[in-house]
């Protein structure tokens, strides 16, 4: 059966490295449903958060594909149990349309979103949450003619107090190496 | 570190020292325009640096592996941008499938011209990222020292693969400070798993409770250099081993733990047996679908132990009882330690009455035909195994006759098998063998190949006659895409949709190429041309006419079981 699954892997920052990594999803037919990517607590040590969907056994072929990598520093599977998540998401609406009612800003507040940014044609309308939550303010808000919708892909943190530091310690060579 | 004081170079001139540093004796490549400077420095190195200029790039990287697989060096090979780069593609492939280390150092244009659809550009790095082991690309001359020191430790190094650089034309043209020093460690990449002694324990466990014990091995033996080690092993525990393609020669064929091939065309015995053992120790393989047939009821019946140098070959196709991951040199002689001597004549024996069953039903008659028919690639492999008493070097191409040659040829030599395993790529053996003669000058080197796959790289004779390579070059000709046929025949209704060849005089043409040669077609003739051909001290070439529609078999049919075996 397939579960949704956030896959996480520290990277030195180099080029061709993202390639390389999308390369491991298509290769097999998996379509990835979201990928961000930005440096990690470590300098120089960048951090992609990718979401998929597969069966368990699948994710944990991908994940040795991907910990295979020369400049992967290490790759980790998480169900979502495992993981803090969010994303953000932002949504644009004529000026017209919020300020003809109360119904917009009733929504916004219902949903715990916020005005981001006000401007002469268009509002912009921020939400942090799941995708599920998301998705429920996107729906609620294109009864009213959204012009605009954006979701930025998950990022997740572990729940577990494995560090990076750990991960870069089970690397360095016990054996002699030639 | 191994340090060097540091000099102002070129940077194609800091390239060749680098070459240098690493033990870099031999290259083989193409020149063409963005990677002229190198071929300029060259030329003032022509005294430590043998460059081999092939017909053809992919003649290029075949060579090398050919020369990187018997020599354990790292194989290396030169090639201009666009489609010098292109042209190499293939070789990687075949090189990271089969885990043969190479560097290959393609041209570029210059860096200000990068993504401008320049002349001869490529985007290189996105065309081989899939089928290399590591890729960078270069666009300062200050950044080739380490590259390259990178490059040969990740593609020597655990698992190995190739590798390839891309230097821009203005980084080789550019100056730098150049220092070199060796690269003994990356942060991110760990080349040998650390060995768990509980699970060589658990593997031990297993083995000493058995009681029909199999082992199957493949390359990773050969790559361990665990020659001893696996010899040890086995003799110990007294268990009989069957080997896939790339395994062969890690233990001479006439060892009597020695059980033969397994796969598509391997023994009968192996493949059947293998749905009969009770504990499968597979060392240093990876469960390719040529081998395991049907997935789902391979060796379902046993447990299984996997020693593997990559975590990510464990559990990968076969699911495993017991993962011993590391260098399999290592992990054997520890597995030995804990293993209980042991024999088991009836489980034994049991191969031998199914090798009977097969002598009788396929072999027999392939090394003793009828005497009106014609030659089989069997008989011709036979005679050239014989005369070379199985300690050549056999450098096989893909089809009929390379299940043949492994089928009928009596390895006796350590790691003295070149073939394109995991690829099957046809056009291999003819530039891979003068790539294993150059690696071991003082071996025997003999190519066997089919009309069609001689026919995708013959332009390589040139280099033979050039550089006076004394290669041995047998073609098996069928006049037939024969493998191919052999399908249609069984699965097509005998529709043979092109693969019939109507092929031209090889004679005249290799003649063309000052190289000697003879044509047998009769039977009677076949000993007296394989004496000569083996014993000459040339580069010499043996066309044999053998039967058009000749099957190969045993056979496991796609899709069915190894037991499931097919003896006609
Ligand atoms: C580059 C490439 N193209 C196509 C194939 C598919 N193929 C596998 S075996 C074979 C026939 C080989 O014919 P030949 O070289 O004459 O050898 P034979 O089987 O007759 O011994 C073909 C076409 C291949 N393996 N490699």
């Amino acid at each position: 059966m397939k579960k949704q699954f956030t896959i996480i892997v520290y990277t030195e920052n180099n080029i061709g490295l993202l390639s390389r990594l999308s390369n491991i999803f298509s290769r097999r037919h998996v379509n990835i449903d979201s990928i961000t990517c930005s440096e990690s607590e470590i300098k120089g040590v960048h951090r992609f958060t990718i979401v998929v969907k597969m069966e368990t056994d699948k994710v944990q072929k991908i994940v040795k594909q991907i910990d295979k990598q020369i400049e992967v520093l290490k790759a980790i599977y998480f169900e979502n149990e495992k993981v803090v998540y969010q994303e953000v998401a932002l949504y644009k609406i004529p000026v017209s349309v919020f300020s003809s009612g109360k119904e917009i800003e009733h929504i916004v507040r219902a949903h715990f979103a916020r005005v981001l940014s006000v401007h002469t044609d268009y509002v912009i309308i921020e939400k942090t949450g799941h995708e599920k939550e998301t998705t429920e303010l996107f729906e609620a808000l294109s009864h009213y003619g959204l012009t605009g919708f954006v979701r930025s892909g998950r990022i997740a943190l572990p729940k577990s107090m494995e560090s990076l530091q750990d991960y870069i310690k089970e690397l360095e060579p016990t054996f002699n190496i030639n | 570190m191994v340090t060097s004081k540091s000099k102002v170079l070129k940077g194609s001139d800091a390239i060749v020292e680098c070459l240098i540093k690493e033990g870099v004796d031999t290259l083989f490549g193409y020149p063409g325009g963005a990677i002229m400077p190198l071929y300029d420095s060259l030329f003032d190195y022509q005294d430590d640096l043998k460059h081999i200029l092939t017909r053809h790039e992919q003649g290029a990287i075949h060579a090398a592996q050919g020369y990187a697989r018997v020599s354990k060096k790292v194989g290396v090979c030169l090639a201009t941008s666009g489609p010098g780069a292109t042209n190499l593609i293939t070789g990687l492939a075949d090189a990271y499938i089969d885990s043969t280390p190479l560097v290959c150092i393609t041209g570029q244009v210059a860096s200000h011209l990068l993504g401008t659809d320049a002349f001869q550009e490529t985007d290189v790095l996105g065309v081989s990222t899939p089928v290399t082991k590591w890729n960078i690309q270069i666009t300062k001359a200050a950044e080739i020292p380490e590259a390259i020191s990178k490059a040969f430790f990740i593609a020597r190094s655990g698992r190995p693969g190739p590798v390839l650089i891309d230097i821009t034309k203005d980084a080789q043209f550019d100056t730098l400070n150049f220092k070199y020093s060796v690269c003994k460690s990356i942060r991110s990449y760990k080349p040998l798993p650390n060995i768990n002694i509980e699970r060589i324990k658990e593997a031990a466990e297993l083995i000493n409770k058995a009681a029909r014990p199999m082992v199957l091995f493949g390359q990773g033996v050969i790559l361990g250099q665990a020659k001893d080690e696996f010899k040890a092993f086995i003799e110990k525990a007294g268990i009989p081993a069957a080997w896939t393609i790339l395994g062969v020669s890690a233990i001479p064929n006439e060892h009597p733990l020695n059980v033969g091939m397994l796969g598509m065309h391997g023994n009968y015995s192996t493949n059947k047996l293998t749905s009969e053992c009770d504990v499968l120790i597979a060392v240093g393989m990876r469960f390719d679908d040529r081998v395991t047939g049907k997935v789902s009821t391979f060796a379902a019946q046993a447990k299984v132990i996997h020693l593997e140098i990559d975590p990510a070959e464990i559990d990968k196709i076969i699911k495993t009882d017991v993962a011993v991951l590391g260098d399999c040199k290592s992990s054997l002689s520890l597995l030995t330690d804990y293993v209980k001597a042991k024999e088991y004549p009836s489980w034994r024996n049991r191969f031998s009455e199914l090798d009977q069953e097969e002598y009788t039903e396929v072999q027999k008659a392939e090394l003793h035909p009828d005497p009106e028919s014609k030659i089989t690639m069997a008989e011709v492999i036979d005679c050239i195994s014989k005369k070379t008493k199985g300690e050549a070097i056999i450098v096989t191409d893909v089809g009929q006759h390379q299940m043949i040659a492994h089928r009928y040829y009596n390895y006796k030599a350590w790691n003295s098998n070149v073939t394109s395993g995991g690829l099957g790529t046809m056009g291999f053996a003819l530039p891979a063998a003068i790539g294993a003669k150059l690696g071991q000058p003082q071996k025997q080197v003999i190519a066997i190949i089919g009309d069609g796959g001689f026919q995708m790289t013959l332009q390589e004779l040139g280099t033979i006659f050039q550089y006076n390579i004394p290669v041995k070059i047998v073609v098996l000709n069928n006049e037939f895409l024969g493998m191919v046929r052999q399908w249609q025949q069984l699965f097509f209704d005998k529709r043979y949709a092109s693969t019939e060849m109507v092929n031209p005089d090889f004679q005249t043409i290799v003649k063309g190429y000052h190289i000697e040669t003879e044509l047998v077609e009769a039977r009677e003739s076949l000993q007296a041309a394989v004496d000569r051909f083996v014993d000459s001290k040339e580069s010499r070439f043996l066309e044999v006419r053998v039967g058009k529609e000749d099957n190969v078999f045993p056979m496991v049919p796609t899709g069915s079981s190894v037991s499931d075996i097919r003896l006609k």
